[in-house]
């Protein structure tokens, strides 16, 4: 009984002397605010969870692993305000590209779709070199998918990518539908009122001393073209990044490409940036663009010789108007690869040439008013046949490429295969050098033009932007202000007596009037 | 870039308009392995394309144990067959600069003329000599990539060290810029010998860390703006093109590891560019 009670005690004394191990244990440190108690636990389960191999040999370093994990978790106390990065703005807006309008599931399978095969131009142009890589292409088409929706037009195609230097613009070419062309003339019509009215009100300006007036005379201004042929042919819209709405370029007006004929600016990406330039351009950036696109258009939109036909000639018209109209030709058999790499002369322009005026049809400016009293004075009209200027002429419509002119030593086109080793199915890439990226492709009846680029023209050595013309003298020349030698002593003394000499005779003349009148 | 993250960074710089051909990215990936072998290159970069009237030159850069002075440019037609070019000394700049003119032809062997006239003597006894200056296209090649390299290449701040025996290597732990640093032009240097270090003013100095900052800011170029920085593939990739070289393309995907430069134009500078911004 005595060694159950000492067992009792010293079982007693064993359980106590634990309790205080354990409560010594529990005891939180000052620095750190844990105790070995739980760390201990917290390692063992640890241990236990994992199973380490050679644990007794890594155990500090589990340790110190199991004291770092509860720092962290005590100091993360501030909670992360999600921010939305840009790039999280434009994969929201990329993701509408995606959706699928679940109405016209079975309609689009029988309508001919205005939108052309767009994967199989990806992987020509892949071919050929050219791209804006697969993705970044099955996005733009997918947004060309939505602006055909969108506007309901006719034809569309990507024309291609302008880079600028904050951002890059995304070009798409459409045809006009009917109803637009109105609106446009409407709003044209509103704006030169406006310009009428302000030129007449600073006309009236002060009477008193007449200010030297400029003897300049601006070049009269030729008139725009109708939309729908020419240069406005096709209507342009641009967008920023594939998925963002697509905005409508203004028509382009004849000035606006002389002018960017002789500037020579880079694109900043937004379409409201003023175009600081001489000679000033008239508008902004976005006519800038628009002329450009233009100038682009005229000069190297190609196709394979064939592929189009004249549209219906009418009879009289051979020297007159320029056919503007194109078909594509049913018969087209589509040419041999290498003949197409080989010869210029299988390619053909098929849009309209820009001329040195700025449109693509000739305007006759020199038309003085009143031309109706021209049947009397014949003699009039002989003296004005030298100062009429002579019509301007471009290369027809449909013209092959060999008949390109070369600028500063350089061919206008390269042309080769997209492939030699496997050149059965390879296609015929077609560069041109004077507007640096733009391509063209052609593989059977397919092809296609692109341009992705600066958007500027190659400008040979060195780019000089014209000089202002000459000052204007201050007075056009009269006899008020024309200088003249003061007369010398000897002259005015010589005037002096000639004048009394008049005097004299003239008193002389009176007084024998005089006396005759007396003596009468 | 470099020949072994061709297959994806080739997407990466397509903004500019101008990718490969899948045909000759497989020739390259297959011929840039020969090459390194060949050469016992580090490296090797496909450094890019000049484009000429007639044929286009694929050039591709084998990088040494230094990678700023040990360089070698090779040259090729069909990415398969290199060819070394020869480095280019200063003698070499002088006579291109002064006799090459116009477009590259595409023809290594092509020779560009340039005739002048000098009079020496005075008055009555002034000789006529003329001196032609004779330049074949490959020289013109070496030149002319040596150029782009020195006034153009890019690479991110903290991607190159500087070892204590000026050795210019890889920065092996690069984690890449973040996204608001790949934002700024401040954080891209120019890889070649820094012209402006000196110029820095100490206070300047203290916040550089000289391991890293030994090369030139790329926004202390004059004329300010001839770079243009933007995000592109839906604003994840920074995407930096010069336009005093128009052609040269960086990129760089931030908080990544990748960068690279390539360059596909047709070799000419930009001297319009002050008239251009």
């Amino acid at each position: 009984m005595e060694t159950a009670d000492e067992n009792q005690d010293s079982s007693q004394l064993k359980v106590q002397s634990a309790a205080s191990l354990k409560a010594f244990m529990l005891k939180n440190s000052t620095k750190s605010n844990l105790n070995l108690y739980d760390h201990l636990t917290r390692l063992l389960i640890k241990v236990m969870d994992e199973h380490p191999q050679n644990v007794v040999d890594v155990i500090e370093d589990i340790s110190h692993d199991v004291k770092r994990g509860l720092v962290e978790d005590k100091q993360s106390t501030l909670r992360d305000l999600p921010q939305t990065t840009a790039a999280e703005l434009l994969a929201e807006q990329q993701r509408l590209l995606f959706s699928r309008p679940e109405d016209a599931d079975q309609e689009d399978e029988l309508v001919e779709t205005p939108l052309p095969n767009v994967s199989e131009i990806g992987f020509y142009l892949e071919q050929a070199g050219v791209g804006l890589g697969r993705e970044e292409m099955q996005r733009i088409f997918l947004a060309l998918k939505q602006l055909v929706e969108s506007q309901a037009l006719l034809r569309c195609r990507l024309w291609g990518k302008i880079v600028g230097t904050e951002s890059s613009y995304i070009v798409a070419e459409a045809e006009y539908r009917e109803g637009e062309e109105e609106e446009e003339q409407i709003t044209d019509e509103a704006a030169e009122e406006e310009e009428i009215e302000t030129e007449a009100q600073d006309s009236e300006k002060n009477e008193m001393d007449p200010l030297p007036q400029s003897t300049y005379k601006p070049a009269p201004v030729v008139p725009k073209e109708a939309i729908g042929t020419g240069a406005n042919k096709c209507v342009y819209y641009v967008c920023k990044e594939p998925g963002l709405p697509w905005v409508k370029l203004p028509p382009v007006s004849p000035v606006q490409i002389t002018v960017a004929r002789h500037i020579r600016k880079f694109f900043t990406g937004r379409l409201d940036t003023p175009v600081n330039s001489y000679p000033p351009f008239p508008g902004n950036e976005a006519n800038y663009l628009r002329a450009q696109i233009a100038r682009i258009s005229a000069g190297t939109q190609v196709s394979p010789q064939g592929f189009f036909q004249a549209g219906e000639e009418e009879g009289d018209e051979e020297d007159e108007a320029p056919r503007d109209s194109y078909e594509v030709n049913p018969d087209f058999e589509g040419t041999p690869v290498t003949e197409m790499a080989e010869s210029l002369s299988n390619w053909v322009h098929h849009v309209q040439h820009i001329l040195q005026q700025g449109r693509c049809t000739w305007v006759n400016l020199a038309v003085k008013p009143g031309e109706d009293s021209n049947e009397e004075g014949e003699a009039e009209e002989k003296e004005e046949e030298p100062d009429e200027p002579e019509p301007e002429v471009g290369p027809p419509l449909l013209t092959p490429l060999s008949q390109d002119a070369e600028m500063f030593n350089t061919p206008p086109w390269s042309s080769k295969t997209s492939s030699t080793l496997t050149s059965q199915h390879a296609a015929a890439v077609l560069r041109s050098n004077l507007w640096p990226g733009a391509y063209a492709y052609a593989c059977g009846k397919k092809f296609e033009n692109i341009y992705v680029g600066w958007g500027l023209k190659y400008a040979g050595e060195g780019y000089s932007p014209p000089v202002p013309p000459p000052p204007q003298k201050e007075y056009p020349s009269g006899p008020e202000i024309t200088e003249a030698l003061d007369p010398s002593l000897e002259e005015e003394q010589a005037l002096k007596e000639a004048l009394e000499e008049q005097q004299a005779a003239q008193e002389e003349m009176e007084d024998t009037d005089e006396e005759e009148e007396d003596d009468d | 870039m470099d020949a072994d993250s061709l297959y994806y960074s080739l997407e990466l710089v397509a903004g500019s308009g101008y990718t490969l051909n899948i045909e000759q990215r497989a020739a390259l990936q297959t011929s840039l392995v020969i090459l390194r072998k060949n050469y016992k290159f580090q490296r090797v970069l496909y450094w890019g394309k000049i484009l000429g009237l007639k044929e286009d030159y694929f050039i591709a850069q084998g990088r040494g144990e230094d990678e700023m002075n040990d360089k070698k440019n090779l040259y090729s037609f069909n990415c398969m067959d290199w060819f070394l070019l020869p480095p280019a000394t200063d003698s070499m700049i002088d006579e291109v600069s002064r006799a090459a003119k116009g477009r590259f032809i595409g023809d290594p062997s092509y020779v560009y003329e340039h005739l002048e006239i000098r009079r020496q003597g005075e008055g009555d006894e002034a000789e006529e000599e003329e001196v032609v200056t004779k330049v074949n296209e490959e020289s013109r090649l070496a030149v002319t990539v040596h150029q782009i390299d020195e006034e153009v290449s890019v690479v991110p701040r903290g991607a190159f060290i500087k070892s204590p025996h000026g050795l210019v290597q890889v920065n092996r732990s690069f984690g890449g810029l973040s996204h608001s640093e790949a934002g700024k032009l401040d954080n891209f240097l120019h890889f070649s010998k820094p012209k402006n270090l000196k110029k820095k003013s100490i206070l300047e100095m203290g916040d550089l860390n000289p391991s890293i900052d030994f090369l030139d800011v790329l926004s202390d170029d004059i004329p300010k703006g001839s770079w243009s920085l933007q995000f592109e593939c839906a604003s994840r990739v920074c995407v930096l093109r010069s336009l005093l070289w128009l052609g040269l393309t960086f990129y760089h995907v931030p908080m990544t590891p990748q960068h690279g430069y390539i360059y596909i134009g047709d070799g000419t500078k930009n001297l319009d560019l002050p008239f251009m911004l």
